[in-house]
């Protein structure tokens, strides 16, 4: 009896120890990865995938902070401030046993500058990688770069002995018409190793042991599954049913559903992407308008329509509350982001009409409005509220809504009068938006400004502020420009999205304002 | 014998190359595929380079030439979303649409044989007339919705079967194959009858309708009047001469089971080349989704020509005229 007992008692004791330390995690959303070749996608799912099998040199953590990965310290070169020093951990290894150096790092930079890498638009500002000694790696830029750090958050070191090994010394070419050994292998430093991976379907990971950070990290996952389902509603349907445990975008329509569900929790947080519309204000005469000028070009059009589209109406009865109104293009983590200038203006048809009649177009005009419908959450039901706001101020709005291949091909073509379009900032700098969103058109810069908006002080202040060391000096630019901007109203923010994650109620996590989940933070509550 | 075969073969080959050519021209509306392979980052001059080492700066006709170039030797690039080689992809993914189709035909023609044959024998009984009326959903209900519904009954609520997926899948080095697990089994019922429930009705009421016909001719009368026994009146008699539009329509079917089963496939993340294909299009993967549509062609087509083959050996007539001639 006594022995019985005993043996129960260790029998329960190892089932004990065995949960705290032999969790599964299954996980789901609704891509895969596209590829295991750390550089030649700059893709959200793919960066996903790859964070739990890589490391970065620094990466941004559950609240979107900088973190040291396998940089231990980064800064300024003091003699030379267009050279960042990074001084890289000792003693990590590679899941395949390669110990890494300041060799591999630089190996690594290098091979996402390639021309067949996707990552290399983030490092367009680099010169020269060298390595200064083992543990040291120093990175030239073409002037001083402040943001350089930032820019690195998703740029995975590879060992270089094993991309020599493997013949995958560059990132896979699509002209070249083959598979490179990259594309389904992968030997990081990261928390997980893959033990088994078929594309779109499943891929299997187990924790590394010999992690550098396994004391640091709650690192409570065993197994981690991963099985992208495309489908909303049975992604849905296999957390319900207990197929799943961890559901990483939740479809608006689900969120209250499964709120309610027994043994299930939603996690929510504001992600890193911000719903506005453009307007096209260097034409003449707009392409899809009835009137022979452009109201556009008139400032006070463009402030009646920002007072016509209410953003809290569109936040209630379109994302059913899941939403952050926007005044600014830049969620709250982006520095240079302001309360005062994120602040909603209410609605007011009748100021926005009789800005409307000052204008000139009392009468109204007519416009087309292209949006996109499977990019953004709810975004053709974001264009037909818009279209109704609108319809209030006399402005007659033809909604052309389709897929987002068309939508961003034409687009980049520069034939949209008005549109829908949506920003994040992942280096969570105003620079960012400034470049891509503000700085007039031009070969490398201003690339995402359709806008037709040119402003000399702005392309000063934007080029300026890439290269400001001084960090006081470089805030004082960044509100400078946000305030010339936001005067001239030239998007019509709505909102900040905001991200949904589901999962059983045991799971301790938080949603990555990047949609960027790490597991290693992951904890179990039983 | 062999010029009708020479003679379809050639028809064959003509529709293939029609079907390129239409595929071809379709992609140009579906969008641009480089902006999809390159990050918000990428200048116009990364895409434009992008876009020649594809080859897409090229004139249509000029792409349209090098692929059926290729396609003729079974190369279709590389995938542009997964940068591997389309013919790997679809071979991959190939035997799980294949045994979905296979299974649900299978439940389709003999579930629908039965029921059409039972509904036609006892008209006017209550349990027919409950099928008839049930069937009546099958036809009209889409089949995203079957699947949704099925799901939620049978994975959320009852949680007797999987919402998702393939379960477990054995590799014969060839092939692969979910028929020998348990939880592949358990997967594939709910798919299978969400993509078999259409064809099930259809062969069901069209079973049951030639049948009726039949049972009114003067032949089986005569063998009634024979006084052969019931079951072999209407099991030998009625039965075979109904098989002849059945087997048509099955053969037709179960290309359509191949190519529609893209639509049971995404609801139940079913890895199959519908999946493949789908998720193909929202990426503007153009070599994918040009073998794919080449391969679903190629599908009908070897199915016409085997159903032409089956009448050949169905019914005499044929042979007798061919001989004739």
């Amino acid at each position: 009896m006594f022995q019985k007992t005993l043996i129960a008692t260790a029998v329960i004791g190892a089932m004990l120890a065995s949960t705290a330390h032999a969790e599964t995690l299954r996980w789901t959303r609704s891509a895969d990865s596209l590829t295991m070749d750390p550089h030649s996608q700059n893709e959200g799912p793919t960066h996903s995938v790859n964070h739990q099998i890589f490391d970065t040199l620094l990466y941004q953590d559950m609240d979107v902070e900088y973190q040291p990965g396998l940089a231990t310290d980064w800064y300024v070169h003091e003699d030379d401030p267009s050279v960042w020093v990074f001084e890289i951990r000792e003693g990590v290894t590679f899941h395949e046993g390669q110990a890494l150096t300041a060799d591999d790092v630089v190996f690594s930079l290098n091979r996402a500058r390639h021309e067949n890498a996707d990552m290399r638009g983030l490092l367009t500002s680099i010169v020269e990688v060298r390595a200064a000694d083992d543990y040291t790696v120093e990175v030239v830029t073409d002037g001083p770069n402040p943001l350089l750090p930032n820019n690195l958050t998703n740029l995975f070191i590879m060992s270089r002995e094993w991309a020599e090994e493997h013949g995958v010394e560059e990132p896979q070419d699509y002209a070249a018409g083959e598979e490179t050994y990259a594309v389904r292998n992968a030997n990081g430093t990261g928390p997980f190793r893959v033990e088994s991976r078929e594309p779109d379907v499943r891929t299997v990971f187990v924790r590394n042991d010999d992690y550098w950070g396994i004391d640091h990290y709650p690192m409570e996952i065993s197994e981690l599954i991963f099985t992208p389902i495309e489908s909303a509603s049975t992604r849905v349907a296999a957390l319900l049913s207990g197929e799943v445990d961890l559901l990483q975008e939740t479809p608006v329509q689900d969120i209250e559903r499964l709120s309610q569900a027994d043994g299930i929790k939603n996690e929510q947080g504001a992600e890193n992407r911000t719903i506005f519309l453009g307007m096209r204000m260097d034409l003449e005469v707009l392409d899809s308008t009835d009137v022979d000028s452009n109201p556009f070009a008139d400032r006070r059009v463009r402030e009646a329509i920002n007072l016509a589209v209410d953003a809290t109406t569109i936040q209630r009865s379109v994302m059913r509350g899941n939403s952050e109104p926007a005044g600014m293009i830049a969620p709250p983590f982006v520095n240079g982001y302001t309360e005062e200038m994120d602040e909603v203006l209410p609605a007011d048809v009748e100021r926005a009409q009789a800005l409307m009649d000052e204008a000139g177009y009392g009468d109204g005009f007519r416009v087309t409005l292209n949006c996109s419908n499977d990019r953004y959450v709810n975004d053709e039901q974001i264009c037909q509220a818009v279209v109704s706001m609108l319809a209030r101020i006399g402005v007659t709005v033809d909604l052309i809504a389709q897929t987002r291949s068309l939508h961003f091909a034409e687009m980049a073509r520069e034939e949209y009068d008005f549109y829908l379009l949506g920003w994040g900032v992942p280096t969570m700098d105003s620079e960012y938006v400034f470049n891509y969103l503000y700085h007039t058109k031009e070969e490398d810069r201003g690339s995402w400004n359709f806008t037709g908006y040119s402003d000399e002080r702005v392309d000063e202040l934007t080029v300026a502020m890439g290269q400001e060391v001084d960090e006081d000096a470089r805030n004082e630019m960044i509100a400078e420009a946000w305030q010339i901007v936001h005067d001239e109203i030239l998007y019509i923010p709505i909102h900040h999205q905001m991200l949904t994650w589901s999962m059983r109620d045991d799971i301790e996590f938080q949603v990555q304002s990047e949609n960027t989940p790490h597991f290693k933070y992951l904890r179990f509550n039983n | 014998m062999l010029a009708f075969l020479i003679q379809r073969v050639l028809q064959a080959v003509f529709v293939m190359v029609v079907v390129a050519l239409i595929a071809f021209s379709l992609f140009h509306y579906v969008g641009d595929p480089v902006l999809n392979m390159v990050g918000q980052e990428a200048t116009e001059a990364d895409r434009a380079a992008l876009r020649a080492r594809l080859g897409l700066d090229q004139p249509l006709p000029i792409q349209f030439f090098q692929f059926i170039a290729n396609a003729a030797q079974f190369e279709f690039g590389i995938s542009y979303r997964s940068a591997r080689p389309v013919t790997d992809l679809i071979v991959e993914r190939l035997p799980a649409t294949l045994e979905l189709a296979i299974i649900s035909a299978i439940f389709a023609v003999v579930m629908g044989i039965v029921l059409g044959i039972y509904t036609a024998l006892n008209r006017g009984n209550w349990l027919s007339n409950f099928i008839m009326t049930a069937s009546l959903i099958g036809v009209s209900l889409p089949t995203f919705l079957i699947g949704v519904l099925l799901i939620y009954v049978f994975a959320v609520e009852l949680g007797w079967l999987p919402a998702f997926g393939r379960g477990e899948v054995i590799d014969l080095g060839w092939w692969n194959t979910g028929l020998l697990t348990r939880s592949g089994l358990a997967s594939l019922i709910l798919p299978a009858i969400t993509l078999g429930l259409f064809q099930l009705t259809l062969i069901m009421r069209l079973v049951r309708a030639e049948m009726l016909e039949v049972l009114r001719a003067d032949y089986i009368k005569f063998a009634r009047a024979r006084g052969l026994s019931k079951r072999v009146v209407n099991l030998r008699h009625a039965l075979k001469n109904t098989l002849i539009p059945v087997i048509t329509i099955i053969g037709l079917q179960l290309g359509t089971i191949i190519a529609f089963a893209i639509i049971t496939e995404t609801v139940f993340q079913w890895p199959g080349v519908g999946a493949l294909f789908i998720t193909a299009v929202r990426f503007v993967d153009i070599p994918v989704m040009a073998a794919y549509l080449m391969m679903i062609a190629l599908v009908f087509v070897v199915i016409n020509l085997i159903v032409d083959l089956l009448y050949y050996a169905v019914d005499p007539r044929l042979r007798v005229q061919g001989g004739a001639k």
